[in-house]
């Protein structure tokens, strides 16, 4: 029967679905999925960038702009001596391999799970920091060309690297999560474990000037 | 009794302004009942395809995508009409209506009900009842071809030629078996007319769908029926004449819009005429049980019962098309005309002549211990000795020059 044997596998399938009704519902994405990018800002409305322009070094592709800028001393950006004034990425080039969001020393720049957007024109390719930088309430802007619904932009910070927020060696395998914008901190993802709270004498806020808006006890101690 | 009109009790009493406007209105409803019914089985293929491959199918226009069809002829019916610098204007513009007319005209033998009374008039629930009965199908299928074949020589491009040329010979070679299994109904029923043959297929209790119903005593002539019908029809997997791969779009490949929707009609016109001709021929038509709880001459008995019955056995028929649709590659042209002329033509006259000796043998009273063994062991010999005349693979034929 085996020139027949189609015939049951074609009707074995019927009532089996495995497409979805995108885009009305759609699926979870992995935990780790590499979206368009956002630029955070702590719980208390500070930008976390700094204009240090690391992300623009590591870019493979070239694809982002960094100007830092001195903050102004009456009314400061970012919790810090500099910030970026200009940050602008070119989503024409940019290919989501997430080396920006391991190279940015305060978790400024991460990867959302938002994929659905095509332009029309190049000007709107490249996103500035306006389009880039979330709300007040923490979440993602949506800009006219981009197809995402409600709720879909719920985990904004794709994910947490395994080094400090500092950035420094004492910190190198120590997960940490930093407080953020309308997520407060994280909890640890599956396969991870939560750090123990870092020690106080580990703490690097003196003898640097930018000391302050990298205290791990910001976010890792919380 | 004329023999153009047939039998219908309609014209017993001679032809009056009812009895053409009855006509007419049948007529009507027909056409209404055809391209509504295309519509649906353009939809309920989707969908059922699309079940068997996981996948959902057309589900925004309309509810579950019902109007999909609509909308895709509305655009077919705006888009711009085109035709090749290389065309046979007057035959390029006829062929789509050679292919559809026959389509509309095969369907009108079908009977959809039973006896009616409307107006004072008795009447079939069916178009037209003529003497010729089934061989009508057989006419109108012929003419159809001339649409397909017409349509790729019209075209002056080669792909729509090489197309056509594959229809031809294609529906030329089915046409013999589909022919030979309908003559494996028509030995049991001696008449040729849908009626008559609907008629001795009377529902008496579910012991009748095995014994009166023709697809058991014809078995053999039914199973070469439907694969000779999906092969008329080119559904696939015989759908050589428009193997995408191959040739394109097949004959059709040079029409746009509007001409190219009649085409893409008629083909699946034909589909639900094969389907409605087998269940006239094998499954009894629109007899089924009636309503027990109603009397028998209440309206849903003698309208609604029929009719319902009749469209579920050709549902049935239509979801079996499109499974096999869903399952099955298409085959190489080598094959096709292999399993055509090879083997079902061969078989589905081995069954008629069977049957032939079985009908007239329970006819003349005959022994059947003796009958239907002695005609099977003769089918046997010719069939060994057709068997025989077949070349092999790698056996030298000498080509008639």
């Amino acid at each position: 029967m085996g020139r027949f044997s189609g015939f049951g596998i074609t009707i074995r399938q019927v009532g089996k679905v495995v497409t979805g009704d995108y885009p009305k519902t759609k699926r979870p994405k992995p935990t780790r999925f590499h979206g368009r990018h956002v630029l955070n800002r702590y719980e208390d409305g500070m930008e976390k960038c700094i204009g240090c322009e690391l992300c623009a070094g590591v870019c493979p592709a070239r694809c982002i702009y960094v100007r830092g800028a001195d903050n102004p001393v009456d009314a400061p950006v970012s919790p810090g001596e500099r910030y970026g004034f200009v940050y602008e990425i070119n989503y024409l080039r940019c290919i989501h391999c997430d080396l920006c969001v391991e190279a940015c020393p305060t978790e400024a720049i991460t990867e959302t799970k938002l994929f659905e957007f095509s332009f029309t024109n190049r000007q709107d390719a490249i996103y500035t920091k306006s389009e880039l930088l979330v709300d007040d309430q923490g979440r993602a802007r949506r800009q006219p060309w981009e197809l995402w619904l409600g709720g879909e932009d719920d985990e904004t910070s794709a994910w947490m690297r395994a080094t400090a927020p500092s950035g420094q060696a004492e910190f190198e395998g120590r997960i940490g999560w930093s407080g953020e914008l309308g997520f407060g901190v994280r909890e640890p993802e599956q396969g991870q474990t939560a750090p123990e709270p870092l020690e106080p004498e580990v703490d690097p806020a003196d003898g640097h000037g930018h000391g302050h808006h990298a205290d791990p006890g910001h976010g890792g101690g919380h | 009794m004329s023999p153009i009109l047939g039998a219908d009790p309609l014209f017993s009493d001679g032809i009056d302004t009812t009895v053409v406007l009855i006509v007419i209105v049948k007529t009507i409803i027909v056409f209404a009942i055809l391209l509504v019914a295309v519509m649906f089985y353009v939809w309920f293929m989707r969908k059922v395809i699309a079940d068997m491959q996981n996948r959902i199918g057309p589900q925004k226009a309309g509810p579950f995508g019902a109007f999909q069809t609509l909308a895709d002829g509305i655009k077919l019916f705006f888009k711009e009409q085109s035709s090749p610098t290389s065309a046979d204007p007057p035959v390029f513009k006829l062929a789509p209506y050679l292919a559809i007319i026959p389509a509309f005209l095969a369907f009108a033998i079908v009977p959809i009900g039973g006896v009616v009374t409307v107006a004072g008039h008795e009447t079939y629930l069916q178009l037209a009842d003529p003497g010729i009965g089934v061989l009508w199908l057989l006419m109108m299928s012929g003419i159809g071809l001339y649409g397909v074949m017409l349509a790729g020589w019209a075209s002056g491009s080669k792909y729509p030629l090489l197309g056509s040329v594959r229809a031809s010979a294609q529906l030329l070679s089915y046409e013999a078996a589909l022919g030979l299994a309908i003559v494996g109904v028509l030995v049991h029923t001696g008449s040729l007319s849908t009626r008559t043959i609907v008629d001795q297929q009377a529902w008496d209790g579910v012991g009748s769908a095995f014994s009166q119903w023709y697809w058991l005593p014809a078995i053999g002539a039914f199973v070469i029926f439907c694969i000779s019908a999906i092969a008329e029809t080119n559904h696939p997997p015989f759908d050589l004449v428009e193997a995408e791969q191959e040739l394109v779009g097949g004959f059709h490949t040079e029409y746009t819009g509007i001409r190219f929707a009649i085409f893409f009609l008629a083909e699946f016109m034909n589909v639900i005429t094969m389907s409605a001709i087998a269940v006239t021929l094998f499954l009894g038509g629109p007899s089924g049980p009636a309503l027990g709880f109603l009397s028998a001459d209440s309206w849903v008995n003698v309208w609604v019962m029929p009719v319902f019955w009749f469209t579920l056995k050709v549902l049935v028929l239509l979801y079996a098309t499109v499974w096999v649709r869903a399952t099955l590659p298409r085959l190489r042209y080598d094959q096709l005309m292999s399993l055509g002329w090879k083997y079902l033509i061969e078989l589905a006259f081995l069954w008629a002549m069977i049957s032939a000796v079985v009908v007239v043998g329970a006819d003349q009273g005959w022994n059947r211990w003796v009958v239907v063994p002695s005609a099977i062991f003769g089918a046997g010999i010719i069939l060994a000795v057709l068997w025989a005349c077949i070349p092999r693979r790698g056996e030298s034929v000498e080509e008639i020059r």
